[in-house]
């Protein structure tokens, strides 16, 4: 076993658990979020495993850098001190992840070995030059789209959280 | 070389979790997360495939994958912005984050 494929086995292992911690947990909504940092940073490395640069930093800066932070804010202004609700459905919705659970686990075991070894990369792949190139080219609609997108969420967002409007 | 079925079962296994998470628990912003974490799960899924087909029809390097990546993480970042600003105005209104809290619209 070479060490990228060592490093991407603890890494996904980490990823799991960290994932497991965080929907499990059901005392501390901040050390769920907590958990949830941990699971991306270790889909970073197994990005940068993957020869996906770009999309490892940017995975970085704004899903452990932003979108984490933002939750954690939410938490803390909303002071939850625990969420320790009451189940309602709760047998038959633990039923349905068990279910899933096995589901999954038996297809993740029956296509044990059902794809090629990847190829050899071409000279630069993944890195800011070529993703970047690609990106404002070919893509350059789809990236006036996102644009309009976030304008729109961000509208949204400030009209869901002023209190009323004038 | 990283075997990629397992990437690919690693993506289903952190999907599942997420899947789990958004049924099972009744914390509106433990479910948001959840949703973030199934949303990484395809983002694992597009880099892996990307990583398999790294080469377009044309002979060219493809990056159909990886910028698919990026367009999901544009959406995962508006979705949080305005999915935690109506869980503010739902915290305003009932005192509460339950989901059981909000069941107006439930059959």
């Amino acid at each position: 076993m070479t060490v990228p494929v060592f490093l991407f086995y603890l890494f996904a292992t980490l990823a799991v658990v960290s994932a497991l911690a965080m929907v499990l947990n059901t005392r501390n909504t901040v050390a769920a979020a907590m958990s949830l940092v941990v699971t991306m940073v270790a889909l970073a490395v197994i990005y940068l495993l993957l020869e996906a640069y770009l999309v490892s930093a940017i995975q970085i800066m704004v899903y452990a850098g932003a979108i984490v932070v933002l939750f954690l804010f939410v938490v803390m202004l909303l002071n939850l001190r625990s969420d320790d609700f009451a189940p309602g459905r709760a047998r038959l919705s633990r039923l349905a992840g068990a279910l899933l659970g096995v589901f999954t686990v038996g297809e993740v075991v029956r296509h044990w070995g059902a794809l090629p070894a990847p190829p050899p990369l071409p000279e630069g792949f993944g890195g800011y030059r070529a993703v970047g190139i690609a990106l404002y080219t070919d893509y350059v609609l789809l990236v006036e789209m996102a644009s309009l997108l976030l304008t729109a969420a961000i509208v949204g967002a400030l009209i869901l959280a002023k209190r009323k409007i004038d | 070389m990283i075997p990629l079925d397992h990437v690919i079962g690693l993506s289903a296994i952190l999907f599942a979790i997420g899947v789990v998470g958004v049924v099972t628990r009744r914390n509106m912003i433990v479910i948001l997360m959840s949703i973030e974490l199934m949303l990484n799960a395809v983002n694992l899924a597009f880099v892996g495939f990307n990583r398999l087909w790294p080469v377009g029809p044309d002979g060219a390097a493809s990056y159909d994958g990886q910028i698919f990546v990026l367009i999901v993480i544009t959406v995962a970042a508006a979705e949080v912005a305005v999915g935690l600003g109506i869980v503010i105005s739902m915290f305003r209104n009932r005192d509460s984050v339950n989901i059981e809290d909000v069941s107006l619209l439930k059959w």
